[in-house]
């Protein structure tokens, strides 16, 4: 038994420098994480070539040979085939050279709607979650009022009652999706402005102004990107649902939702006019949805490992 | 917690005031005046004069807002401009038709939601979890009158089983038919909520399993599905509430398009067409019934789950110095 006490030679280990990661010291920049995180996981992958397939595509749509407006009674109606891809539709135009134009239209008010949403959404959650006290109350009541609004409800009036088209839309997708990204940006602010390197930078001498621009925003880039990514799927999918209604883009101009709309007289006898367009949004929205998810999990305040 | 739900209810009604000075501001400023329909070339002076008096059309904004205002919280929604009936009166008599289609959607995706949820969140990263996930994001992704006009294409037009549009067959007032003509609204408006929910409660129960009670459960030997059903399952639920109130509006904005895709004939196929005939009373009226909805599905949800469970109560009445 009492071998067992005895500390033997071996039981000593020598001291020796060994090289140990640095656990959770490290924090890549945002663009860095992002680059790595869509490289390495395949569903990101995937929705970001998707992405660039349907953006590409639809940026080359003057290359098709046929005229997405122009009325040709003799062929209409046409079902798919090599020279017209998604069919033609009840007027004779080339539905696949519509779908184009009409992504171009989707995809542009999705992105003008998105940046708006970000910008206003940034701009005042910054400055409240900054300047606090008094404003910062009344901003927030201001937001959660915008929040509680039904939405969709008052963008269908205003849409129906002002006067429709691209711009009009824009500002109406906007006008109420920015309440969200207002409060995440001002929650991110409120924990990044009591941090030390911002405490160093008044100290130098920065204004508040550039402090917020130069060393807060950089900063919560992160959920603002993320907010960015789901935002243009949501706006496209309200923009669709507006136009398929009759409440957003008007003709001759088509978006995805306002070709769904033309489809739905045809739903029995033209299937195929409803299949495509609305494929293409699930397509699109979905890629975005995921990436929004991804880059979620991705940029999330964690410990690198 | 009184002082709590005060203040909910106060919040709520401002949230009211809100959306209905809003939505009459613009129809106030929206071109196109009501008095034209009114108004005929040949009318004198003195008779537009008239008409514009009648209508309230000559007052400002406030005073024509306050007018409304009055009378609306009497019940009183005004005429119809269309068909010169009180407005009230039809929306009420479309809102069960709306409230069946809305509920049916609502316990369907709690139906699947539950179990699927449970299910993905057990086997999480596994198989079944990847599939059940990917179809919760489709179904987030999905514009809903879309896969309402697919239903219809495979169900009605490739299978001819179930009809595509309207409440009943024309002649026939069956149960069983209305089911049918229930069954492809109620899915189509369900998948947006359906997959919020298999997301939450998957999340959910990620959490729960992780936590001491669920070991020990183990421990006594309790197996997988009884664990799922008889603690996890409980303690998921809570936050469905909030869910619930939340998806009221989604639910309710929903119905708006599935009904105009089904032709199925609420309130919003109503509305609808209201703002085809920039019919304004009834555009008013519609907002103010689907706001009311939507906004006492929050304060319910607010205040029910502040009841249901004991730790946010206490955590009230703490900040409220009790």
């Amino acid at each position: 038994m009492e071998n067992n006490i005895i500390i033997k030679d071996n039981s000593f280990q020598r001291m020796e420098h060994k090289e140990q990661e640095v656990i959770g010291a490290c924090r890549h920049s945002v663009w860095k994480d992002l680059k790595r995180e869509l490289l390495s996981n395949k569903v990101a992958l995937v929705s970001l070539i998707m992405l660039t397939i349907i953006v590409i595509a639809v940026l080359l749509a003057p290359l098709s040979p046929y005229d997405p407006y122009a009325i040709d009674v003799s062929q209409k109606m046409q079902g798919i085939s090599t020279k017209h891809w998604f069919g033609t539709d009840d007027y004779g135009r080339d539905y696949f050279t519509r779908a184009l134009y009409g992504g171009r239209v989707s995809l542009l008010v999705g992105f003008c709607a998105m940046l708006m949403t970000v910008t206003i959404g940034t701009t005042i959650g910054v400055f409240s979650g900054y300047i606090g006290g008094k404003l910062d109350m009344l901003l927030m009541r201001f937001t959660d009022i915008f929040l509680a609004l039904p939405s969709m409800l008052l963008m269908v009036v205003m849409n129906a009652l002002l006067q429709p088209g691209l711009v009009t839309l824009i500002v109406v997708l906007s006008l109420f999706s920015w309440a969200s990204v207002a409060r995440i940006t001002r929650a991110e602010t409120m924990s990044i402005k009591e941090r030390d390197y911002v405490c160093a930078v008044k100290n130098l001498g920065a204004g508040s102004l550039r402090i917020a621009i130069k060393h807060i925003v950089p900063n919560i880039l992160g959920p603002v990107i993320v907010a960015a990514s789901l935002g243009v799927a949501n706006a496209i999918l309200m923009e669709s649902s507006l136009s398929f209604l009759g409440l957003g883009v008007q003709i001759p101009v088509a978006s995805w939702g306002s070709m769904l709309q033309g489809a739905q007289s045809h739903i029995l006898d033209a299937p195929r006019l409803a299949f495509f367009p609305g494929l293409l949004i699930l397509i699109t929205v979905l890629s975005f949805n995921l990436l929004g998810d991804v880059l979620r999990t991705a940029l999330e305040p964690k410990i690198v490992e | 917690m009184w002082k709590y739900c005060g203040k909910k209810i106060i919040e709520t009604l401002i949230v009211m005031l809100l959306i209905s000075f809003f939505s009459f501001a613009i129809i106030y400023i929206a071109p196109g005046d009501i008095s034209s329909m009114y108004i005929t070339a040949d009318m004198s002076e003195a008779e537009r004069e008239a008409v514009l008096e009648k209508l309230g059309a000559n007052k400002s904004l406030p005073e024509q807002y306050l007018g409304w205002l009055e009378k609306a919280v009497h019940g009183d929604f005004g005429v119809s401009l269309s068909n010169k009936a009180s407005v009230a009166p039809q929306l009420m008599r479309r809102l069960p038709t709306t409230i069946l289609l809305m509920g049916c959607a609502l316990l369907l995706s709690l139906l699947l939601a539950i179990p699927l949820g449970l299910w993905a969140g057990y086997k999480k990263n596994g198989i079944v979890d990847n599939v059940i996930s990917f179809i919760s994001y489709i179904g987030m992704s999905i514009p809903s009158f879309w896969l309402g006009m697919l239903l219809i294409i495979l169900f009605t037009a490739k299978l001819r089983i179930l009809p595509s549009g309207g409440m009943h067959t024309v002649g026939k007032e069956s149960l069983l038919d209305t089911i049918q003509h229930l069954i492809m609204p109620s899915l189509t408006l369900s998948l947006g909520t359906l997959a919020t929910f298999i997301r939450y409660i998957r999340t959910n129960t990620i959490g729960q399993l992780a936590e001491e009670y669920v070991l020990t459960a183990e421990a006594k030997g309790t197996t997988a599905p009884n664990i799922l059903r008889k603690h996890v399952l409980k303690n998921t639920l809570l936050p469905i509430i909030t869910l619930l109130g939340m998806n009221l509006a989604s639910l309710v904005c929903g119905s708006f398009i599935i009904e105009s895709v089904f032709g199925w004939p609420g309130i919003g196929m109503f509305a609808m067409s209201a703002i085809g005939q920039r019919d304004y009373p009834i555009i008013m009226a519609y907002i103010m019934l689907s706001g009311f909805i939507l906004v006492m599905g929050n304060l319910l949800a607010d205040i029910l789950y502040a009841f249901a469970d004991p730790r946010i109560k206490r955590g009230i009445d703490r900040a409220n110095g009790k």
